[in-house]
């Protein structure tokens, strides 16, 4: 193994590639069994509701992810408005 | 007072059965009288890493049916004296078990002056496995260093939090033991495998002792020995280990460290 890894350059751990894994998995599964994180199509069409009472703004035109980094998550809104007709 | 423990784990293949057989006859040896019961109801396997296959009359399933007394259904153990095994039904499928079926029995031995009741869960999520963990006191999770196991193991800690009885009465929570099994001190140190440290990061439960991957494994089953009398073998000595520390008693891990030969060490340099 010593030797392997002097002639060929160390290669990542394959024991540290599946605990990153298990973390991302472990989390993603706790977070959805506590919240049932389908809440996100509900809340895309609330968000619409809203919008559309102040802007007029096409339902594809909005966006909502959710996304793991490490210990945080973070809700990405991403709303395109109608070009303004000048 | 009966404690009943189950040993599960989610995944197939990790070593429950082997625990559960090691587990309950170290009990034994300690001089608590104690049942182990096969819930893998189907594919019974327990009997035969007990060593009782042919004396099997009776079953879990005749019990519950009340086509047979629990005491005839009880087999001694051939190694220890206050052991007895329950094995499971070869011919009918996990629907066989009710909870009331499976409630009457657990009572029955909690009359009859048993210590410790140890529940060899199958694998899977399903009726049997759920069954198995729904009267636990305590649980050992037995899980492998390797991701799908993990996962498995994480799946059925979250059942037993939301199923067992402990947590739908409101009482205090089941107490949960990690045993990590197959394990190779030389893998984890060469970063082939995770350790034991990492898995219980992973899991978050208290660990209660590591178990070698070990060729006495096999031979223990081969000839229907649970583990934990060979001995002088570190997989009996582990197993050893595990019943003290569940007994409350403080014992190092043992046999989680790699030591390189002496020569390797010299020409290449440690690591």
């Amino acid at each position: 193994m010593s030797l392997l890894s002097l002639l060929f350059g160390e290669k990542k751990k394959t024991a540290a590639v599946a605990k990153e894994r298990l973390q991302l998995i472990i989390a993603r599964e706790h977070g959805s069994a506590a919240r049932g994180a389908d809440f996100l199509p509900e809340l895309q069409r609330e968000l619409i509701a809203v919008i559309s009472k102040y802007v007029s703004v096409n339902p594809d035109d909005i966006k909502v992810h959710l996304e793991k980094q490490d210990n945080y998550e973070v809700l990405e809104v991403n709303i395109v408005l109608p070009e303004t007709k000048g | 007072m009966t404690r009943v423990v189950v040993v599960t784990s989610g995944k197939g293949g990790v070593g429950k059965t082997t625990t559960s057989a090691a587990f309950a006859s170290g009990l034994a040896l300690r001089g608590y009288k104690t049942a182990v019961i096969d819930f893998d109801v189907g594919l019974r396997n327990l009997d035969l890493i007990m060593g009782c296959e042919r004396r099997v009359v009776y079953d879990f399933v005749n019990v519950i049916n009340g086509e047979a007394k629990l005491t005839q259904a009880l087999i001694k153990d051939k190694n220890c004296e206050n052991l007895f095994v329950l094995p499971a039904s070869q011919t009918r499928d996990k629907d066989a078990l009710t909870e009331e079926g499976v409630e009457k029995v657990i009572k029955e031995l909690e009359h009859l002056g048993y210590d410790y009741i140890v529940c060899d869960s199958p694998a899977g999520i399903e009726r049997g496995a759920v069954m198995a963990l729904t009267f636990a006191d305590e649980a050992i999770i037995t899980t492998n260093p390797e991701v799908s196991s993990v996962r498995d193991s994480d799946r059925i800690l979250g059942i037993l939090q939301s199923k067992s009885r402990r947590s739908a009465e409101g009482r205090e929570p089941v107490k949960e033991h990690l045993l990590v099994t197959r394990y190779s001190p030389k893998r984890v140190e060469d970063g082939e495998m995770l350790s034991y440290k990492d898995v219980q990061e992973l899991l978050r439960v208290p660990l209660i002792g590591v178990i070698p991957e070990s060729e006495s494994v096999l031979h223990a089953s081969n000839q229907g020995t649970p583990a934990i009398h060979l001995k002088g073998t570190d997989v009996s000595e582990a197993y050893v280990d595990v019943v003290a520390r569940f007994l409350g008693e403080e014992r190092p891990l043992r046999f989680v460290n790699y030591e390189r030969p002496g020569l390797m060490k010299r020409l290449f340099g440690g690591k």
